[in-house]
């Protein structure tokens, strides 16, 4: 049996930022130990109905999972451990702001278990961290990797660019400086405007230009370049990681592997009874831990991934990766055959046009491909 | 005040060009005449039409029934006739001239002589009108009263030494021009004891009323109770109200000769009343029509298409009630693999497309796609058959084809000698041939025979910017010809779509291809692939562009958390994808065919 992923949500943060649509609160004052005691409660819920079975990873994300106090990180991973059979080299990573408050938790949440952490720096400039509504300085953010760096093997950092008025010359340089610091894995990302959220706003009224597509690709091409010359690879649309070093946890999403997701909001796709199951939980953290302490969890509906939507789940996941997507394992995973889950016609157009690749038993993106993949998606799903 | 003997009634309209007066002239003859007070007048009381108002045109031709009471102390009627004043509706003008005795000639003092006063005028000579020529804007800085004088008699060839001096505006010369009404127009003739001969001058539908027939009663009475018949197509109706306007409608018992006035008749629709037909009695009919009449033909026919398809039935409902109050329009279902379900149209020139259009949005609230406008060709098959098309989608394969006959028409264009050069140029881009070119002043006028799709293409917006604005243009059909004429399919990635198709001279075919594609190029979003677009006359490709492929399409961030709500996106994508088989794989925005249809080069 392949191993499972398992993804825990803490949806508090200090602040909202103005680009972020996640699943994230703020609130005055907070029950820690309430929340903690309800993503205690749902995960065992969540595994008795899994049955044991070997764990890959953990993955605690928000939210800002690290203003969750240490301890309950402990006793969750404690929990999982024995619930559960975790692989031996388990992948086990905790998203954190590199303010000085929670840099200053970083070895408790290491003596917890946790084995990588991936810090939301977003920046190294100062005008841009304080546009982005970050609370952390480019000094503190610069600090707390170093110290990330020292307490774990593997550190990641998140950074987000082709911001308004950033030119390709001024994010190179950023890039390198960032480049500089990073260990074996960073995840860049290009700025987009999601609906609901402050920028959108901004972006209606025209107070928030972004480059244009053009300008995106040249942005998105330098990236790449960059990345490459200090061996870091793309390995997703916008991850990049020495080879070996790419976030076990993440794959198992764009493999379209199984995971569960506990915590309010969480998405799962797991196997119970024999059928894979979309899972989700209530969104808002209050009524999310009242069903938990009622009914031992906060499911909304969960519905029957059927094999059509299965391929459509996989192809877009799968064709993110660089290694594109193992035809086999895609009928095991969906019981659909590649070729009808997609449409020939736009596949040979696409094979034509070098966006896609078909070969050794895999179907892959082009660099080029998944640079337009949206579009390319939407025009080859059967 | 039906008594009135036919000697005390004067029958006029004013001719003039756009801007030149004539609404305020008619506005000042009302008030003056107590028609109606100060406080009841607004602006423009004969345009009742908001777009009508805002255009500073007339639609439907309206009358005015004024009471004077002369210098000679008799009491005279006087019926103003407004006419519509565009060459659109150059039939509708010379009916409404039929109804009158007079006219009274406005010409802007400052301005001079326009091509449309030139037609107008022209129409009015022919209906043996008594022409009253009429200087207005006097008290302009501008004013050239001798310069305009002298180019009225050159031009038109009428009298100017007693040409009235007025300024409408501010009221000078208004009682001289009544005046001249009075002893310088002839009074209407006529035989009240003969059998009911009456004029249909104009119809319109109204809300409450059902359709107003506009009359002039040539011999013969027309009462209330009446049974009265079309001639033109036997059609027998009761008339239930009769009167005139003061300008609002005042019911009378009947009408005699030289009488203009109103019927009601529980006409459901204007298409039973055709402009130009006589009307008489039921029972007692006259021998013989009055002559001059016509059914209307439309010269320009377009395809509009709503832009959202669920307005298809507003659309069909909305074009049926237009054509309540205008039969001039005329409409036919059509489907076009690009655009859907809609209605292909036609109409008596390109103001009344625009009006019509325009009147849509405005009144009933569509958002449209007008196909580029087509004039009516005849086409000559092998095996001697013609046939009449005005949609480029119909067009026979060319091997059927034997020859293929175009509309010409004959244009007066006037303007400042300084732009006369870029005019000239423009005619002869459009295949023009002269046929006169005259001097008066500093002022050219030149006689240019063209064919209709070279002028319905762009032409008026090329002919004022060329001239900036100071060229005036008028035109009267002038036949069909001859000519080599072809089809430009526009190809989207290989495929073609039927409603930018055009037909065009195969001298032109070229450059209007090339046209087309470059803009359409702008106009297409980027997409997954490049797109290539064609123009081809036949299987012949004349000109050729390509749509770059996008160059970033892709979310930032896809992790665990995010497949449902793309799955789902993408299951939307594919549904409308199904929908959208007919447009091929190229998506072309709705504002892509509007401007392309354009057409402006």
């Amino acid at each position: 049996m392949e191993p499972f992923a398992l993804y825990i949500h803490w949806p508090f943060c200090l602040s909202k930022c103005p680009y972020c649509d996640f699943n994230s609160h703020v609130r005055e004052r907070l029950d820690q130990s309430r929340f903690a005691a309800a993503l205690r409660q749902e995960l065992a819920w969540e595994a008795a109905r899994l049955g044991r079975r070997p764990l890959g990873s953990i993955f605690f994300g928000g939210g800002t999972p690290s203003l969750m106090e240490p301890q309950t990180v402990a006793d969750l991973l404690a929990d999982a451990a024995r619930l559960f059979d975790p692989v031996a080299d388990i992948e086990i990573t905790l998203e954190a702001n590199p303010t000085s408050v929670e840099a200053g938790r970083l070895a408790a949440f290491r003596q917890a278990g946790v084995n990588r952490v991936s810090l939301g720096i977003q920046s190294l400039h100062g005008d841009a961290l304080k546009m982005l509504g970050r609370q952390h300085s480019a000094a503190q953010a610069v600090a707390a990797l170093e110290i990330a760096r020292k307490l774990f093997p593997r550190v990641s950092f998140d950074l987000i660019y082709a911001r308004p008025g950033q030119t390709e010359a001024a994010w190179r340089a950023e890039l390198r400086q960032a480049l500089a610091l990073a260990s074996d894995h960073l995840s860049l990302y290009q700025l987009t405007i999601e609906p609901g959220t402050a920028f959108e706003a901004l972006h209606r009224r025209g107070e928030i230009v972004l480059p244009d597509s053009d300008a995106g690709a040249a942005l998105y091409d330098a990236t790449a370049e960059e990345a490459a010359n200090f061996g870091l690879l793309p390995y997703e649309v916008s991850n990049y990681a020495a080879p070996g070093r790419e976030s076990r946890h993440n794959l198992t999403y764009w493999r379209y592997g199984e995971y569960a997701g506990i915590g309010p909001g969480a998405h799962g796709r797991v196997q119970v009874d024999g059928t894979l199951r979309a899972t989700r939980r209530h969104r808002a953290p209050e009524p999310w831990a009242e069903r938990v302490e009622r009914d031992g969890h906060g499911s909304t509906d969960e519905e029957r991934v059927a094999p059509p939507e299965r391929a459509r789940e996989m192809l877009l996941m799968g064709l993110r990766l660089t290694e594109g997507i193992d035809e086999a394992r895609f009928l095991a995973r969906t019981g659909i055959a590649m070729d009808d889950a997609i449409d020939p016609r736009v596949l040979d157009q696409a094979i034509d046009a070098d966006y896609m690749v078909r070969r050794n038993g895999r179907l892959c993106a082009t660099p080029e491909g998944r640079k337009r993949l949206d579009s390319l998606l939407a025009a080859l799903v059967a | 005040m039906t008594d009135t003997p036919s000697d005390h009634i004067r029958n006029f309209s004013i001719i003039a060009h756009i801007d030149h007066g004539k609404s305020t002239l008619a506005d000042r003859l009302i008030q003056s005449t107590g028609a109606l007070t100060s406080r009841e007048m607004t602006e423009q009381v004969l345009d009742n039409m908001e777009l009508e108002k805002e255009r500073g045109i007339t639609i439907k031709a309206q009358t005015v029934r004024l009471t004077y009471v002369a210098k000679n102390g008799e009491t005279y009627i006087l019926n103003l006739m407004d006419t519509p004043g565009h060459v659109d509706f150059a039939y509708e003008v010379s009916r409404s001239l039929a109804a009158c005795e007079g006219s009274l000639l406005v010409v802007d003092a400052s301005q001079g002589v326009e091509a449309q006063t030139l037609a107008n005028v022209y129409q009015a000579i022919d209906a043996h009108h008594e022409i009253v020529p009429v200087l207005n804007k006097i008290d302009l800085p501008a004013a050239e009263v001798d310069r305009v004088k002298q180019q009225i008699e050159d031009v038109i060839g009428l009298d100017t030494s007693d040409a009235l001096m007025i300024s409408a505006k501010t009221g000078i010369g208004i009682d001289t021009v009544l005046e001249a009404l009075v002893h310088r127009l002839p009074a209407p003739q006529g035989d009240a004891h003969a059998p009911l001969k009456a004029l249909l001058v104009d119809s319109w539908y109204d809300q409450y009323l059902g359709v107003v027939i506009l009359v002039r009663i040539k011999d013969g009475r027309m009462k209330r109770g009446q049974r009265i018949r079309m001639m033109s197509n036997n059609a027998v109706h009761h008339i239930e109200q009769i009167g005139v306007f003061s300008p609002r409608m005042v019911p009378v018992d009947d009408l005699g000769p030289g009488e203009i006035g109103y019927i009601t008749a529980a006409i459901k629709t204007v298409a039973d009343c055709n402009i130009g037909d006589t009307i008489t009695d039921e029972r007692n009919p006259t021998a013989e029509a009055l002559a001059g009449f016509k059914p209307s033909i439309p010269v320009v026919w377009c395809g509009l298409f709503p832009i959202d398809a669920d307005d298809f039935e507003k659309l069909r409902d909305s074009l049926g009630k237009l054509r309540l109050n205008d039969a001039s329009f005329h409409y036919e279902p059509e489907s076009s693999a690009a655009l859907g379900f809609g209605y292909r149209c036609g109409f008596l020139g390109l103001l009344h497309l625009e009006i019509i259009q325009e009147r849509l949005s405005r009144e009933f609230d569509l958002d449209l796609i007008a196909t580029a406008p087509s004039v009516v060709y005849r086409v000559h098959r092998t095996n001697g058959a013609m046939e009449e098309l005005h949609n480029p989608a119909d067009m026979p394969d060319p091997s059927v084809i034997d020859h293929i006959e175009e509309p010409w028409i004959k244009a007066t264009i006037m303007v400042p000698d300084e732009y006369l050069g870029s005019v000239l140029t423009l005619c002869n881009e459009r295949r023009g041939q002269q046929a006169d070119l005259t001097y008066v002043g500093n002022r050219a006028m030149a006689v240019y025979r063209l064919p209709l799709n070279e002028v319905v293409f762009d032409f008026y917006d090329r002919l004022k910017s060329v001239s900036r604005g100071y060229a005036s243009f008028d035109y009267a059909m002038d036949g069909y010809e001859e000519g080599d004429l072809v089809r430009i399919s526009i190809l989207v990635n290989a495929e073609p779509v039927d409603a930018l198709s055009f037909i065009a001279h195969r001298s032109q075919a070229d450059t209007r291809g090339r046209s087309i594609c470059s803009k359409l190029k702008d106009l297409i979003p980027r997409q997954l692939f490049k797109i290539p677009i064609q123009a081809a006359i036949g299987g012949k490709v004349i000109a050729r562009e390509t749509i770059s492929a996008m160059s970033k399409d892709v979310t930032a961030k896809c992790y665990g958390g995010d497949i449902s709500r793309k799955r789902k996106l993408l299951d939307k994508q594919k549904e409308g994808k199904k929908r959208m088989r007919q447009f091929g794989k190229v998506e072309i925005p709705q504002s892509a065919f509007l401007a392309a249809l354009k057409m402006d080069a």
